[in-house]
């Protein structure tokens, strides 16, 4: 084989490669959806966070705002502490109230946050004192069962009364 | 009966022993070539033309098999998903599964069969013929010359193969999704772009078809370099780094992935 004819292949070969990879880090992963440049950091106490993993998405009215950086557990308060990364460009008011939610029936669960109407807003390193906790399945159904028995008991209650 | 078994006894030792020796030399095998690197990589013409047949000549084999890889990642998928009425997420369950395990590993089991024997035929064959003993007759060393570009360009062309494989069952995957069982365009994109993460994925799996490089070049390479030089001892070598090579590739992709998934 000639020697430039090689040089050909092997470079259209190189290059193919490298188009691959530059396709897949922006078609299939996420390098190009996901915007959130200078962010600062905030943190919020929940007493349960459910099946919350850091690098779950912080949304506000739907939109992705930020990320979960980290979770840590605080042995003084026995809660657990969510570090949220959120974008710069947005500025939340100090009375802000976060939720944790559920995407869907099964999804991921993801940080909701309420906007208050404070006028001061939250900067590095505030803490977000408004929380509510992941919804845990078991408790709803424990408390369910339990208003239910307790409803049929007044029944019986009423019934021998009567 | 008794010598039976002192006779059975001495011979797994032996090939013990054989194994624990031969893995030895790779390693010092391994160093050398790397060490001896040098001039392949200033005359880098040496390089390029290993690479095109390392790697262009696997080009067929690798994008055939990634869209096949692909398709029926796409309907096996589809069927499961469709119970759980999530079969948007299609789009997720093929590029994950592209991009971590099946890119890197089919890529170097195919690499292995397609580029690996041909490597350790042809060394096997020089050997055999005695072009190895010439080229130190004439004070050239053997492994600067013929084994270190063989090697740098199995480590080079196995990473653009192994993303090459992931596109291409990516693409595969939406053909079988999007128009052949209509699933809606957008979600399937959309879906894969929020769950694939750059690091924690697609760099991984590059990591591992570099690893998966250097092992698979390596095994090819010296079981060509220690083939006996008879017809029969070059065909076994070829067998052998087959065998050795998926074995490899298997086992370090398990300790790979223990490292990488770090819950």
């Amino acid at each position: 084989m000639d020697r430039t004819t090689l040089d050909l292949w092997v470079g259209i070969f190189v290059a193919a490669g490298v188009a691959a990879l530059i396709g897949l880090a922006m078609k299939v992963g996420n390098l190009t959806s996901n915007p959130i440049g200078e962010t600062y950091t905030v943190t919020a106490a929940f007493e349960n966070i459910g099946g919350l993993k850091s690098r779950a998405p912080v949304k506000s009215a739907g939109v992705v705002v930020g990320r979960v950086d980290n979770i840590q557990f605080d042995n003084e308060t026995f809660e657990a502490l969510v570090t949220l990364k959120i974008d710069k460009h947005y500025n939340f008011p100090k009375d802000t109230f976060a939720n944790i939610y559920t995407s869907g029936l099964l999804g991921e669960q993801y940080v909701g946050l309420d906007a208050g109407g404070d006028e001061v807003v939250l900067k590095n390193g505030d803490k977000i004192t408004h929380t509510q906790d992941a919804v845990v399945l078991e408790k709803m159904i424990s408390q369910f069962l339990y208003n239910k028995a307790s409803e049929g008991g007044e029944k019986k209650e009423t019934e021998t009364a009567q | 009966m008794f010598n039976h078994l002192v006779k059975s006894l001495r011979g797994i030792g032996h090939r013990v022993i054989d194994r624990i020796w031969r893995l030895g030399c790779a390693a010092r095998f391994f160093l050398q070539t790397l060490v001896l690197s040098g001039e392949s990589l200033r005359r880098f013409g040496l390089t390029i033309r290993e690479i095109y047949f390392t790697g262009v000549l696997s080009l067929i084999i690798i994008l055939v098999s990634a869209l096949f890889v692909g398709m029926v990642l796409g309907l096996q998928g589809y069927n499961t998903l469709q119970k759980y009425g999530s079969s948007e997420a299609i789009g997720v369950l093929v590029a994950l599964s592209l991009v971590r395990e099946l890119g890197p590993v089919v890529t170097a089991l195919l690499f292995a069969g397609r580029a690996g024997t041909a490597i350790t035929a042809e060394i096997g064959l020089m050997r055999a013929t005695e072009q190895l003993s010439a080229m130190e007759m004439m004070a050239v060393n053997p492994i600067a010359r013929v084994v270190a570009p063989r090697f740098w360009a199995g480590v080079i062309s196995m990473p653009l193969l192994a993303a090459l494989f992931s596109m291409m069952g990516v693409f595969g995957g939406y053909l079988v999704a999007v128009p052949l069982l209509g699933i809606d365009e957008g979600a399937f994109w959309s879906q894969m772009q929020a769950n694939v993460d750059f690091r924690e994925d697609i760099v991984n799996g590059v990591i591992k078809s570099f690893v998966f490089g250097i092992a698979c070049t390596i095994i090819a390479l010296f079981e060509g370099y220690d083939a006996p030089p008879t017809a029969e001892g070059v065909s076994r070598a070829t067998t052998r780094t087959v065998v050795n090579s998926s074995l490899a590739v298997l086992g370090l992709d398990f300790v790979l992935t223990s490292f990488m998934i770090s819950v």
